[in-house]
């Protein structure tokens, strides 16, 4: 059957189909062509899109959190001599030196001084880390306390904030008031990277949390990476084509698949109400995320373990090697890179997860870092999302600086996992 | 002794015993010669160190175990405990204080009575970890000179030790069954023992949503009807996720293979991955922070009534955004897996780019593409942080996309966060939630693979 030029467009002229000076065949041309570029601009308008959706991701994460890593600070004149403080100089040089300063009523000292330097409410300006900073004075100089000292101390929320451009219009009046006085700075905020969390934004940090992504990723590394490489040795190498090898290969793919909520209730019914391991802990952190992420390292290490060509095994096997020497002295070596980046992959995953670790209970109020893996911790993640909630402008700013680090670790995990497989593999 | 001091002892006895077998094995070699030895020196050092190891190590878990016991029976035959109140919550109470405090957990009492306890509970503690230890030492001996003792050159280590080896490679593999077997002996324990208080019908049909009021005492009847989750679910995650996602990831996939210069691939692809590798709980605050606030002012601005802060729309946008990676690899997958004779022969026909793609390699690569969006929905329906965190608590049935409706995994958190009793209704509820979840899941990935699995045989 033949198709003419009718049949394709019913109702038009028939033209010969090579009658390009024709005007209706150019203008269909010209109407292809069109459509060609409108086409193409709607591919490049769809990943423009998704660029400038990253962009505008970062640079919003970026803009509110780089001054999450600023303070701002008062330059607060204290009369110590003609003040409540409670503290004999001769202690500050025996070792009882910081049991003296806690109890030398230093709060009482600061809200008096702020309000004698910068007016009634001035002691609203001060945070209440303030006394830290007080203290470091003294200790670093005690003739402080003979006169008169101007220190340098970070300012209350309500004062940081409106320094930052976001504040009311009462804290914006006092900043003005503190800036013709001369006593406004911004300095960088270091308690930010090594506090715990806390209840005044001015005061907490992510060390804390961390600490216990780190420790959490340690159990979820030494639990995931041996099994997952053991596994996926078995199944690759080993494992005699049957029931039970289907069975292990459909559970590893049905578990790389499951929802991270999943394993959480799994952490919750199993490690908490089944084993009464201690709630919040990075031990039942690290070992639920160490079941998400080992289907992960299994997966990339059997096409790692795929990917190394059968003449090497057959060659060690000729000259006698067992097939466990084989696979430990020959294959693994060679398929170790594939399986690393695979692992640093999986790893940058488990770091980011935040919803199986709220079911085991990962969302308490941790004031100090913990010490071991049964301490109860916090995430970082999880503090993000705890941060998250917070109503307080301060805590804004809080929130998206600890997301730009959680964002620099991921990149930096991501970034070595690229330039593994870049250096380390091998076209055979 | 503690039990970590003694499983230093016990693996540096193995490292010991790996060093002397060793170099039993390689003297043993020297005067017998290389071919009359079964196994490697080093192989012996590995048996003999395994059975150092290993039965002590076997020993010392089931001492840790069988202690506490033990310890309690040898307090309670001292003097002191006889003074014991006999009501058994006090009893029970006083004891666990007082062994805490013997083992340093804890360093001031409640109970006075448990001060006087705390000496024959450190006595035993320290007896019966003590007679552990030293028994745990001894039998790491006889296992090393039992193993010591059949170093010969006819011995074959090697396959003793690989055989352990290989049990240990099939014990890995299993664990995978064993999380699976977990997974779904917990799901289904807590959701039975929630459908023992709840009507499943009710719960898979019911229009009403409201736990609070079963806590609170109202019955269970009309409390948790699950429909409003799963219809919010299925909007944010399978239709207004799918809505930004499909467009977007496949027309950049089709882009970025057919039309972009390679140094323009080479830049945008690894960008567009870097958004799957966004944690979810970025995405949340940013669908919080950002974008909610400003949808809640269009909508106003446009008269739309009942929008709210916590909009669908928000957090579908979002998810949408962060599956788009997603889509576009999978779509790019299969068309790549579209035989180069059929673009070449529309080519040739005189068709242009835009015309082959969309009427050769799309119909030719949809299979693959339906696969992918299955694969997506199932990931898009089991994410939570950012309808945690963008969606509402409301369960509203409703099609207003800028109203709030709440999601089965919002609910979850919901329900396992704060007080926990776990045998209320409200509690067990999220282990049925997350049945639903994990079997809908399941189910979306089998037929996504069998789609995209039967697609790709049929052009290979």
């Amino acid at each position: 059957m033949t198709i003419t030029a009718t049949q394709l467009n019913p109702g038009r002229r028939t033209i010969a189909p090579t009658a390009w000076r024709d005007d209706t065949m150019r203008r269909r041309i010209a109407r292809r062509y069109a459509a060609e570029r409108r086409f193409k601009l709607l591919g490049l308008a769809a990943v423009l899109l998704s660029a400038g959706f990253l962009a505008f991701l970062l640079i919003t994460m970026i803009g509110n959190g780089a001054r999450g890593f600023t303070r701002t600070e008062i330059a607060l004149p204290i009369d110590f001599q003609h003040s409540v403080i409670m503290i004999d100089p001769a202690t500050l040089q025996s070792p009882a030196a910081q049991q003296a300063l806690a109890n030398a009523n230093l709060p009482a000292v600061i809200d008096t001084a702020a309000n004698t330097a910068f007016g009634e409410g001035g002691a609203r300006m001060i945070s209440p880390g303030a006394q830290i900073a007080v203290r470091k004075a003294i200790l670093a100089d005690p003739t402080v306390l003979n006169g008169t000292a101007t220190i340098t101390v970070p300012a209350s929320e309500g004062i940081d904030v409106a320094a930052k451009g976001h504040g009311d219009a009462a804290n914006e009046a006092a900043v003005n008031r503190l800036k013709q006085a001369g006593a406004l700075s911004t300095g960088f905020n270091l308690r930010f990277l090594t506090a715990s969390d806390g209840t005044d934004p001015t005061l907490v940090g992510i060390w804390g949390a961390l600490k216990g992504s780190l420790i959490t990723m340690g159990i979820t590394l030494a639990l995931s990476f041996p099994i997952g490489v053991l596994a996926a040795l078995y199944l690759e190498e080993y494992a005699p084509r049957n029931r039970w090898t289907d069975l292990v290969e459909v559970s590893i793919n049905n578990l790389a698949a499951v929802p991270s909520i999943i394993f959480g209730l799994l952490g919750l019914a199993i490690f908490l109400n089944l084993m009464h391991l201690p709630r919040s802990a990075p031990l039942v952190g690290g070992m639920t995320l160490a079941l998400m992420t080992m289907p992960v390292i299994v997966i990339a290490g059997r096409n790692a373990i795929k990917a190394v060509p059968p003449s090497i095994r057959n060659a060690a096997l000729g000259i006698g090697a067992s097939p466990v020497q084989v696979v430990f002295h020959h294959v693994l070596p060679l398929a170790l890179p594939g399986i690393l980046t695979g692992t640093i992959i999986g790893m940058a995953r488990a770091l980011g997860e935040t919803a199986p670790l709220l079911m085991i209970g990962m969302r308490a109020f941790v004031a100090s870092p913990p010490g071991g893996i049964t301490d109860p911790a916090s995430v970082l993640p999880v503090q993000i999302f705890l941060w998250s909630d917070e109503v307080g402008r301060g805590f804004i700013e809080k929130t998206s600086a600890a997301i730009i680090v959680l964002l620099l670790f991921l990149l930096t995990m991501n970034s070595l996992a690229i330039y593994l497989r870049n250096k380390f593999e091998k076209k055979w | 002794m503690s039990g970590g001091m003694a499983l230093f002892i016990v693996v540096a006895l193995g490292a010991i015993g790996w060093i002397v077998a060793r170099a039993r094995a390689t003297r043993m070699q020297a005067e017998a010669g290389r071919l009359a030895t079964h196994s490697l020196p080093g192989q012996h050092g590995w048996y003999v160190a395994l059975w150092t190891v290993l039965p002590a190590l076997a020993f010392l878990a089931v001492w840790a175990s069988v202690t506490p016991a033990l310890v309690l029976d040898s307090v309670l035959n001292t003097p002191v405990a006889q003074k014991l109140p006999a009501d058994d919550f006090t009893r029970s109470a006083i004891l666990g204080e007082a062994r805490a405090l013997a083992s340093g957990a804890r360093s001031v009492a409640f109970n006075p009575q448990s001060l006087t306890l705390v000496e024959p509970f450190r006595a035993a503690i320290l007896r019966y970890s003590g007679l552990g230890a030293l028994l745990a030492i001894i039998l790491a001996f006889a296992g090393g000179a039992y193993a010591l003792s059949r170093v010969r050159p006819a011995f074959t280590a090697r396959k003793r030790v690989e055989k352990l080896v290989m049990w240990l490679l099939l014990g890995a593999s299993l664990i995978a069954i064993i999380t699976t077997a977990g997974i779904v002996a917990s799901l289904l324990f807590e959701s039975l023992r929630f459908f023992s208080m709840v009507n499943p019908l009710d719960f898979l049909f019911g229009l009403k949503w409201s736990p609070q009021s079963a806590a609170m005492g109202y019955g269970t009847r009309d409390a948790f009807g699950a429909v409003p989750l799963f219809w919010g679910t299925i909007f944010i995650g399978a239709i207004i996720a799918m809505l930004v996602a499909i467009p977007l990831g496949l027309m950049s996939a089709i882009y970025l293979t057919q039309y972009a210069r390679p140094q323009v691939r080479r830049w945008m692809k690894p960008m567009l991955e870097v958004l799957a590798g966004v944690p979810t709980v970025v995405y949340g605050y940013f669908a919080a922070l950002t974008i909610a606030p400003a949808l809640r002012n269009v909508a106003s601005t446009l008269g739309i009534s009942g929008a709210s802060s916590e909009s669908a729309l928000a957090a579908g946008l979002v998810m949408g955004v962060m599956i788009i990676p997603f889509i576009s690899s999978m779509a790019d997958d299969s068309i790549a897996a579209v035989p180069q004779s059929m673009r070449d022969g529309s080519l040739a026909m005189g068709a242009t780019t835009s015309e082959t793609i969309r009427r050769v390699l799309i119909p030719a690569a949809l299979p693959g593409v339906v696969g992918g969006v299955l694969l997506a929905v199932s990931r898009a329906i089991g994410e939570t942080m950012i309808v945690v965190m963008a969606a509402g608590l409301a369960a509203n049935l409703t099609l207003n996309p800028f109203a709030s409706v709440t999601t089965v995994t919002t609910q979850m958190v919901q329900l396992l966060t704060g007080d926990q009793e776990f045998d209320s209704a409200k509690t067990l509820a999220a282990f049925a939630l997350g049945l639903v979840l994990f079997v809908v899941t399941l189910l979306l990935n089998i037929v996504a693979l069998r789609v995209v699995k039967k697609y790709r045989e049929a052009y290979e």
